[in-house]
């Protein structure tokens, strides 16, 4: 008999403040050498005091209310004391029973339509330092340059029921952060991670005894971890086991959980009330103006493309992605001196062509030298009939190199000839040199007319628009 | 010997020319050896003449300096750059700040000189100042007796002659009994009206930053230098400071109530200096009565249950890994314990333990919420006396200064001695020690004082009070003999 799994999330996104989230000191420690960004409160000198970063608490509340949370009224800080180097205070400040941001939801896409995952809560805090173990050497060194850096952290209800859920869920939240400008969630860079907290049941039994996975940092590593979870867990409980509530880690070679500790082995982190923070209330007008000033969600811009005419896969692919969905913008707003690009068009160049060929360059669109008001006149141009798709494609290179391809065709002559004068001089020349095809055709045979089409698309050396080639060949044949 | 000088009489001396910071401050360290088996400071500070110098600079440039070359001491959980903070422990025995602390750096831009460092229980939790890893500071008065504590170092050096203002810090009662047991001002102001950045935390709720001093007009003149808002406390208080000292017609009409619990089981002399404060109230017009703060019976209890987790949560960082003493131990978990076990002394690991154990995971409803909810009902009950009068008055101490020892061995009778004070802690309030006379134990003449308390952020009332009181003649300092 089969199982069910019932699923939760915690995600931890990295705040993207300029300063550390209860000091002046600079955040922005990526690539500097160990503990270059400390200050005193960052290595938890005497008599320092924290204070808070006020846009760490607005990405929070932009975060908030982009996952349908409430983020009215008092927030407030408590401890969480627990002995470990990699936190210079011994003590985490974090949020306990008012966090920031509660009550939200995310739809993320499944096969029959939009599933609702309920967010439990999002939190601010401080993130630790980092220690550091050097092979043979008997001693760890510590590094504090991430210690005090804005972390937020999102907990689900236990609503996910899979791994390709739980994938697009995760996918879903980076993109809200991603253009919110909440975080670059980039998980590859520890500024996304996630714990999975899973149970199996079989239908209609009650819940069974979950584990928890910590340190997860990639989105197939979730997918992965939890696929093994419920297989391992199932295993277990057919065999007659029991599942104990454990914390498991990720082995990433071995692609499987490992013990890290059991229940009992957990620490009472005797949170209380952080006494040199106030409360803070958040009022609906401090609501009201970050509201205004937030950026479009991923979801707005999925409606935006529907309502375009775009396709629902290349909509929601586009709406995921802030470098893409801001090109994609750009390049149609581009086109308005003649006329506007396809949307389904111009996402199909956009996300077939040149990801394609960016992909083979490893980059991204917002670092490349294409620019968005080129794509679009590169689809106005077939749109138009000036180029055929084949010599889009020819030039496509060029174009994403930064060049006009609107020049380009220029430049090289590449416009297809509409001038029926030049045409016509063709057809003249090919029925002259063919008398046998002409008579061919003028005894009936309409077929044989494409024998003369091939000499004249020759002589014009493929720049010919067909269709008036074909036009003007009926004309002269007399059909 | 002269009569000790005063801060504004110091400064309005270097204002005028007659003399120079350089020369005050050679006073003040002369002063310092003189008295040196007093054992009131633990360190001075090496970069004083240069900036005491630098302040002579400044004047010559024609800046208006209030504290002009004046020679201070501070509590030695004040950091001061360049200087060492020990906080009276083992575990910091050679931590040098890099940085100052905003009240102390706020009296350098005034223009005051800090000379060095005052002894403190250690961590300041103690009411007696024999726990710091420096020894004990003796009482003046009688040198077989403590001064009080934690800030006893900084009284001393006060009532000394040292220097003629210091700072310590009160977190239940740790400025203003010193002061009563040393004949000396000793003032507590409203919480948050004095920035903590800097302050070594004890328990971050309750601690504050006051000023010791010999007279009304030198703790106005220090309040209106170290109060305000500073952007790096979050629970500091943006109100103007307009500290002044009132005249003796300022009395009339005052009304002042007497707290009846902290009548009884006062000694005779306290109970003396008490009545003969009153007496001299009512002799300038003042309306004295009586009334009841019954909470005040849970003020100790719910004190230590609040000051005692903070702790345990503050303390937590010394484990010897980024700074402070460490002892090796074979692993990062054993190194922390050795370090915690030998850098801190005995009465510290017992408010670290019990912290602890009331904030653990069953017992936090039982301690620390009841206690929150015992300080709420505290300074409502204060509210409720305050509807009724504009100050209230108890002695400072039950008693004057004890023996050296006497109470080192018994924790509780040691809580005990911040009975009259714990409770404006925990209310948030400003109070105020006045030297209100002696009372003779032994042969010897042991200070006492009485503390006048004041509604949230009437901080000028206080002092102004107290100009008032010496006016009329009510305030007793006295030089101790050397």
């Amino acid at each position: 008999m089969t199982y069910q799994a019932v699923i939760g999330l915690e995600v931890h996104l990295q705040l993207n403040t300029r300063s550390k989230i209860f000091s002046a000191c600079p955040a922005d420690y990526h690539g500097a050498g160990p503990n270059e960004f400390t200050d005193p409160l960052t290595l938890g000198l005497p008599g320092t005091l924290p204070t808070l970063n006020r846009r760490a608490v607005e990405l929070a509340m932009m975060f908030g209310l982009g996952l349908g949370c409430d983020v009215s009224g008092f927030t407030q800080f408590h401890r969480k004391n627990y002995f470990y180097p990699d936190a210079p205070k011994n003590f985490q400040l974090s949020q306990y029973d008012r966090p920031i941001a509660r009550d939200g939801y995310l739809d993320v896409p499944g096969e029959g339509g939009p599933e609702r995952i309920r967010i439990k809560r999002a939190h601010l805090e401080d993130d630790a330092g980092k220690l550091v173990h050097p092979t043979y050497a008997p001693y760890s060194l510590l590094d504090l340059n991430r210690a005090g850096s804005a972390l937020i952290e999102m907990v689900t209800e236990a609503d996910i029921t899979g791994p390709e859920q739980a994938r697009a869920f995760l996918e879903s939240v980076q993109a809200i952060a991603q253009s919110l400008g909440v975080s670059d969630a980039t998980p590859e860079e520890g500024k996304m991670r996630c714990d999975v907290n899973i149970s199996i049941h079989k239908p209609g039994e009650p819940w069974g005894t979950k584990v928890e996975v910590k340190n997860l940092n990639s989105f197939r590593s979730v997918a992965r971890a939890i696929e093994y979870e419920a297989a391992r867990q199932a295993k277990v409980l057919d065999a007659g086991g029991i599942i104990t509530q454990d914390t498991l880690g990720w082995d990433e070679g071995g692609q499987k959980t490992f013990l890290m500790r059991t229940k009992e082995g957990e620490a009472d982190y005797r949170y209380f009330p952080e006494p040199d923070l106030p409360p803070l209330d958040i009022t609906p007008e401090w609501i009201a103006e970050v509201r205004a000033r937030m950026p479009e969600l991923p979801a707005q811009k999925l409606e935006r493309y529907r309502a375009a005419g775009v396709r629902e896969s290349d909509a929601q692919t586009l709406s995921l992605s802030v470098s893409l969905s801001k090109f994609y913008d750009e390049a149609l707003k581009s086109g308005s001196d003649t006329q506007k690009p396809d949307a389904q068009k111009l996402a199909n160049w956009l996300l077939t062509d040149v990801a394609g060929a960016l992909a083979a360059q490893e980059k991204g669109v917002e670092d490349s030298d294409l620019q968005p008001a080129h794509l679009a006149a590169l689809v106005g141009l077939i749109d138009a009939g000036t180029i055929s798709g084949k010599i889009a494609k020819d030039l496509l290179p060029d174009v994403l190199a930064g060049h006009d391809p609107a020049q380009l065709v220029q430049e090289r002559g590449l416009s297809v000839v509409t001038d029926t004068g030049a045409i016509d001089a063709a057809i003249d020349a090919a029925m002259e040199a063919d008398p046998a095809t002409v008579e061919k055709v003028r005894g009936g045979n309409a077929k044989a007319m494409n024998a003369l089409f091939g000499p004249v698309m020759k002589a014009m050396g493929g720049k010919a628009k067909p269709e008036v080639v074909r036009e003007r060949l009926t004309a002269k044949l007399g059909l | 010997m002269a009569a000790f000088q005063t801060a504004a009489q110091l400064a309005r001396a270097v204002q005028s020319g007659e003399t120079t910071p350089q020369q005050l401050l050679h006073g003040a360290l002369a002063r310092a050896e003189a008295v040196r088996g007093l054992n009131a400071l633990v360190s001075l500070n090496s970069h004083a003449e240069e900036q005491a110098a630098a302040v002579q600079g400044r004047m010559q440039a024609g800046e208006t300096l209030p504290l002009a070359g004046v020679p201070i001491v501070v509590k030695d959980n004040i950091n001061v750059t360049g200087t060492r903070t020990t906080c009276g422990s083992r575990m910091l025995a050679n931590y040098v700040s890099p940085y100052t602390a905003t009240a102390a750096q706020k009296l350098q831009g005034a223009g005051a000189v800090i000379v060095g460092k005052a002894n403190m229980d250690e961590f300041a939790m103690g009411s007696s100042t024999e726990s710091s890893a420096s020894g004990p500071t003796l009482n003046p008065w009688d040198h077989e007796r403590v001064p009080g504590g934690s800030s006893g170092g900084s009284a001393v050096a006060v009532a000394a002659g040292i220097s003629p203002v210091s700072l310590g810090s009160d977190t239940g009662g740790s400025v203003r009994q010193p002061a009563a047991l040393c004949g000396v001002y000793g003032f507590k102001p409203t919480y948050g009206r004095v920035s903590r950045y800097g302050l070594v935390a004890y328990a971050s709720s309750l601690d504050q930053i006051g000023p010791f001093a010999r007279s009304a007009e030198d703790l106005a003149l220090l309040m209106n230098v170290i109060a305000g808002h500073d952007p790096r406390d979050a629970t500091s208080l943006d109100a103007p400071a307009r500290f002044a000292v009132g005249g003796a017609d300022s009395l009339r009409g005052l009304r002042v109530g007497v707290i009846r619990e902290s009548l009884g089981g006062n000694t005779p002399g306290v109970e003396a200096a008490l009545g003969a404060t009153l007496d001299a109230l009512r002799g300038a017009g003042a309306v004295v009565g009586e009334v009841s703060i019954p909470e005040l019976e849970y003020a100790i209890a719910a004190y230590y249950l609040i000051a005692m987790p903070e702790a345990s949560s503050n303390l937590a960082r010394y484990d010897g890994m980024v700074y402070g003493e460490r002892v090796p131990g074979g692993d990062v978990t054993r190194s922390m314990t050795l370090t915690r076990e030998q850098g801190f002394g005995q009465e510290v690991q017992r408010r670290i333990l019990l912290g602890t154990y009331a904030l653990s995971s069953g017992y936090y409803d039982a301690y620390y919420a009841k206690a929150m909810k015992v300080r709420r009902l505290i300074a409502d009950e204060f509210t409720t006396a305050f509807g009724q009068y504009d100050v209230l008055v108890t002695p400072t101490s039950p008693f004057p200064a004890f023996r050296r020892g006497e109470k080192a061995s018994d924790p509780l009778a040691m809580y005990a001695a911040d009975v009259d004070t714990v409770a404006v802690n925990l209310a948030g309030l400003p109070a105020l020690s006045v030297p209100a006379g002696f009372e003779e134990v032994d042969g010897k003449r042991l200070p006492v004082g009485v503390q006048f308390i004041a509604p949230a952020l009437q901080d000028e009332r206080l002092l102004a009070l107290a100009g008032a009181l010496e006016a009329v003649g009510a305030v007793q300092l006295e030089m101790p003999q050397d």
